[in-house]
């Protein structure tokens, strides 16, 4: 798997938003394959977002070089990008009342023509993306009666239906309770199992990065503080340094998990 | 399709009122030879049918743009604009047919490209807030100079300019739908093009990115054909409020909001509803005839007042 060529290909970016004292992003790379699950981690405000950012094309890297299937992701048309990338963005506003079948046939939007009506392999595009999302019983009910994970779950759907070969979600879990959050990471490995598809995820969740993730990028004030495979990242040195915080590292299944500790009381 | 052929109907009912009522009585059998209905009714009632359409496509595609389901096309400072430019023709005299829509059209896009200007943040990226916000005061600005000037007018200038910044269609001829059947399918066809990335922009501007739209010509595009449409129609009719407003979310009611059903059905929408307002207001006060923007605003606001509560207190989401 690890010598199929690259389907993303970040290579040592270094990126300043205008007007910045300092690096949003310094010489971080990321290489993603198909069939990979990649978590990124880090505190607010570590450059997981300008990472991405950078990776879809949105900001171009002032030094280093961000490719997509072995093209600048910035010479890709927009239209183009949208077939092999899907992203889940962290928000969205649905402006006008919309059912779920309807938005998630937003996502066949890079396949048709500028004139052409939908066919009938984009509605089936839809149904698919909606049977692996577990979404097909949502499909008529209006958007702003789903729960928060039904609503993840079209916008997951929606990705899929644009037949991507690499998805990109920005905290997915967000505000979602355990059930949904697990039913989720669930979803997203399967999807990377059984269709090969290659997943960049940012995450707080360290936990269940750990657990789900192939690998994992750890960011700290724009800088990789570590990358591999979560056994190898998640230690308890790197772990506290990162996030500040004391904690002991557990395995469980196999995979390190993180104990927050509590502070030490201060006056006794 | 029940509802389409619903509209359609709507607009033809329309159409024969607009043809067959008005203040002169005339016979049904003497319809088709009557000189009024050939060269005043008839001409008339299109020109509704286009100012109207024109209005309520550009209502529907710039409210996707601004992502504000209150947005009205004159809201962006096209009126403004537009009012300035006949007010100073009127007030300078300037003779000709053409004088006062061809002033008023140079003043909707010399407010059009201010506007523009204005919303380019950075020089770059068109912020549909800002875009609002200099649409105002925009307006705002031309609306005082307006002012200004029509209180310095003479009495009789003063009424036609007051009567002109309220909207009419009494200056309706063959020659002027001519030239809207001409102008008006160019920005219409681009609109149209623009349906479904306008679908994914009521998204926000990030994921329609992500789902394939270039979002800056996009909202380049919309905003200077929703403007030409405008521009076209002010020159032509005045200023005529509402219909914009009002005709996209009836429609939505109806279409939901997908554009690529949204924008057609808008177009016969805003003609119906300018047909009726200006049968109405050739008929109700005959032989007198009131401003239809008047008609339309009295219309409008009670409805726009009932949409409002709609869209606050029901389960639709802002």
């Amino acid at each position: 798997m690890s010598d199929a060529a690259p389907l993303l290909s970040v290579v040592r970016v270094t990126y300043r938003y205008g007007g910045a004292a300092t690096d949003a992003l310094h010489d971080v790379s990321l290489v993603v394959r198909a069939g990979e699950f990649h978590a990124v981690l880090g505190p607010n405000g570590s450059g997981k977002t300008t990472l991405v950012r950078v990776a879809l094309g949105l900001l171009a890297p002032g030094v280093g070089s961000a490719e997509l299937a072995g093209r600048p992701v910035t010479a890709w048309r927009r239209r183009e990008l949208a077939r092999v990338v899907g992203v889940v963005t962290q928000r969205e506003d649905n402006l006008f009342p919309q059912k779920v079948r309807e938005t998630v046939l937003l996502g066949r939007y890079p396949h048709l023509s500028l004139w052409g009506a939908e066919r009938p392999a984009d509605r089936a595009a839809v149904t698919r993306a909606l049977e692996r999302c577990d979404a097909v019983g949502l499909a008529d009910r209006w958007i702003w009666t789903l729960s928060g994970g039904e609503y993840q779950r079209v916008r997951l759907a929606r990705a899929l239906a644009q037949e991507p070969r690499l998805l990109v979600l920005d905290e997915p879990t967000a505000s979602l309770d355990v059930r949904h959050e697990m039913e989720m990471f669930e979803l997203v490995r399967a999807l990377v199992d059984r269709h090969g598809l290659a997943v960049v995820m940012i995450t707080h969740h360290v936990n269940l990065a750990a657990r789900f993730a192939d690998r994992v990028l750890l960011l700290a004030d724009g800088r990789t503080a570590a990358q591999g495979a979560p056994a190898a990242v998640l230690s308890r040195e790197t772990v506290e340094r990162v996030f500040a915080w004391p904690v002991a590292i557990a395995p469980f299944d196999g995979r390190p998990q993180m104990i927050p500790l509590r502070q030490p009381k201060e006056s006794a | 399709m029940s509802r389409w052929l619903g509209l359609i109907a709507l607009v033809a009912v329309a159409l024969i009122g607009a043809v067959v009522l008005g203040p002169a009585h005339i016979a049904l059998r003497d319809l088709a030879s009557s000189d009024i209905v050939r060269s005043l009714r008839v001409p008339r009632a299109l020109l509704a049918l286009l100012v109207g359409g024109s209005l309520g496509v550009a209502g529907a595609s710039l409210q996707a743009l601004v992502r504000n389901p209150l947005a009205d096309p004159f809201l962006l400072g096209l009126s403004g604009g537009a009012g300035l430019g006949a007010v100073l023709a009127i007030a300078l005299h300037v003779a000709g047919p053409w004088a006062l829509p061809l002033a008023a059209f140079a003043g909707a896009l010399g407010a059009m490209a201010l506007v523009y200007r204005l919303g380019l943040v950075g020089g770059a990226e068109l912020d549909p807030r800002v875009l609002l916000l200099a649409g105002v005061a925009v307006g705002a600005f031309t609306g005082a100079i307006t002012t200004a000037i029509v209180s310095l007018a003479e009495a009789a200038d003063l009424r036609n300019a007051f009567l002109w910044l309220w909207g009419g269609l009494s200056g309706a001829s063959w020659d002027t739908v001519l030239v809207m059947v001409v102008y008006i399918p160019v920005p219409l066809i681009v609109l149209y093009a623009t349906a479904r990335p306008l679908d994914l922009l009521a998204l926000g501007e990030e994921p329609a990115t992500h789902l394939g739209a270039d979002v800056e010509p996009l909202k380049r595009r919309v905003y200077v054909a929703a403007s030409m449409l405008t521009a076209a129609a002010v020159a032509v009719s005045g200023v005529i409020g509402f219909v914009g407003l009002i005709v996209p979310h009836i429609t939505r009611l109806v279409w939901g909001h997908r554009h690529r059903s949204l924008l057609p059905a808008a177009f016969l929408g805003g003609g119906a509803l300018l047909l009726f307002a200006d049968t109405a207001a050739r008929v109700t006060v005959a032989p007198r005839e009131l401003p239809v923007g008047i008609v339309t605003a009295l219309v409008g606001v009670p409805l726009f007042a009932v949409l409002l509560r709609r869209w606050t207190g029901g389960g639709a989401r802002g």
